[in-house]
């Protein structure tokens, strides 16, 4: 193994010019559909978290005396996909929609009693944020005797929903292929970079090699190149991500948009693919050109 | 022409036709050559001489008929022993065929790491073909910084490194200056007086008539008697 490996690196050294071109190749394929994981990845958490502000509003009959208000609190957090059931009540709904109003609060000067009933801010877990579920849950709501009416902006989580789910079907369906055409490049590249040694390959088989001898260091190069150029890839985008992401933190967002770059696994994850695309690169092109 | 009690063949030809398409490029070649014995195949350009060659390491397959090579019949021959098959032969062509990117030490090891060799044997035995033939303060040189006759020279080291049964020449002395070819001939020889089996393919009459040995005639694909 050892020999197979020196071999590897021996030419490597000779064959700096192909090497280097296949080592390019690898680093731009990865910088490419990376950049567009890493986007889709950073849309998909900005989406997550508009998700997790749905909110239910159930509005509390009148004659609700407060006495109750814990045994309501209960059976709604008892109702499958509450995440977290808030009261708010009609002096803190005033108070609020005068903050919302600003300005034109001194309208609600005018008003003799405090017409907003009371009402139970309902957040969502995370896996029932789909309209079905919500819609289930508005319908079990408006059973509760003492809910009045429920509110949750049905058209609009409709769509929200829609598009968000079109979005990822849409990230996923981008990385895919664009993974299959990088996959693609690198393994022609790599084929083309064998087809230039086929006479070393020929000599080789002439001289008594065998397929594994002639294979291994092939191999361990492609595998090389493959992390090589993985480690590239994600460090261009790395740098990229750091200047692009101070921008969009705190240019933009003033701070409200946290993006992330890859968790240490997925990044290694990334190099593992990358090795596995220069090996299978090999391994295609070599099992086509020994058959021959 | 076939010796069937010959015991001592080491090649065994048996009507052996070698078709491209409809080209017919040998035609019904019989031939027995026996261990240690020093044989050339002659004939004008387009005779079948390097397509000879090339049935017997299995550059090419054939199209009917039987090769044995020391007991391995080559029609039979599973893939994966076709390299067993190679490490018995030496094989020189006239384009010499050394790897432009390997120095002429790693040129000439290729073989023996090929088998598996180890190191240390591999160091001593290279350098010690390298003083055979010659080009031992060349060990670091690449090829392309080499003369013709410098190349050929590594050439038969490459052969004989890996103590094979039979060299297979193809014109090893075509495109060499007649000093050249007379250094790589010697070499040849020397192969031979050592217990070794040659086959040399080449045109050149003149060679043939200073050795004496037997010589196989083609002619269009066909084994001719001259």
């Amino acid at each position: 193994m050892i020999f197979f490996f020196k071999r590897a690196f021996q030419d490597i050294r000779t064959n700096k010019f192909l090497n280097t071109v296949t080592i390019i190749t690898i680093f731009l394929s990865i910088l490419i559909v990376s950049a567009l994981v890493l986007f889709f990845l950073n849309t998909n958490d900005y989406m997550n978290s508009w998700k997790k502000g749905i909110r239910i509003i159930a509005y509390l009959k009148p004659d609700i005396v407060e006495a109750n208000l814990v045994d309501i609190k209960n059976k709604i957090q008892g109702l499958y996909g509450v995440a977290e059931a808030e009261f708010i009540s009609k002096e803190e709904a005033m108070k609020r929609l005068r903050e919302q109003m600003k300005r034109q609060s001194s309208l609600l000067d005018g008003l003799k009693e405090n017409p907003l009933p009371d009402a139970f801010e309902i957040r969502l877990a995370g896996r029932s944020s789909n309209i079905e579920n919500i819609e289930n849950m508005a319908v079990q709501l408006e059973s509760l005797p003492e809910i009045d009416d429920v509110e949750y902006g049905r058209k609009w989580i409709g769509r929200f929903v829609k598009l968000f789910d079109l979005f990822r079907l849409t990230g996923y369906a981008m990385s895919g292929i664009f993974f299959m055409a990088a996959v693609f490049i690198v393994v022609n590249t790599i084929r083309l970079v064998i087809y230039s040694r086929r006479e070393e390959i020929e000599i080789m088989r002439l001289v008594g090699a065998t397929d594994r001898f002639i294979k291994a260091p092939f191999y361990i190069e492609g595998i090389i190149q493959g992390a090589l150029g993985g480690i590239i890839g994600l460090a261009v985008l790395f740098a990229a991500f750091l200047y692009i992401a101070t921008n969009v933190e705190y240019g933009l967002s003033s701070g409200l948009l946290h993006v992330r770059f890859f968790s240490l696994r997925l990044s290694g994850t990334i190099i593992l693919c990358s090795m596995l695309v220069g090996w299978l690169g090999c391994f295609i092109s070599l099992r086509q050109f020994l058959k021959e | 022409m076939i010796d069937k009690n010959d015991k001592s063949a080491i090649i065994r030809m048996f009507h052996v036709h070698k078709n491209y398409g409809s080209k017919k490029a040998l035609i019904n070649i019989n031939l027995d050559v026996s261990k240690n014995e020093f044989i050339f195949i002659t004939g004008p350009s387009g005779a079948g001489k390097s397509t000879l060659m090339k049935l017997l390491y299995l550059g090419e397959p054939v199209s009917e008929g039987q090769i044995l090579i020391d007991g391995m019949n080559l029609s039979r021959i599973a893939r994966k022993r076709i390299p067993l098959l190679r490490r018995k032969l030496g094989i020189i062509f006239q384009d010499y065929k050394l790897i432009p990117t390997k120095t002429v030490f790693d040129n000439v090891a290729l073989v023996l790491e090929a088998m598996g060799k180890k190191r240390r044997f591999i160091r001593k035995k290279v350098n010690s073909v390298l003083r055979m033939v010659g080009m031992e303060k060349r060990f670091n040189a690449l090829p392309q910084s080499l003369s013709g006759g410098e190349q050929q020279r590594i050439a038969v080291a490459r052969a004989v490194v890996g103590m094979p049964k039979i060299i297979l020449a193809d014109e090893p002395t075509g495109s060499l200056d007649p000093e050249s070819a007379g250094a790589v001939f010697d070499l040849l020889k020397g192969f031979h007086a050592r217990g070794g089996t040659l086959l040399i393919a080449t045109h050149d009459q003149e060679l043939i008539r200073k050795t004496g040995c037997r010589a196989i005639h083609l002619k269009e694909g066909r084994q001719v008697s001259k």
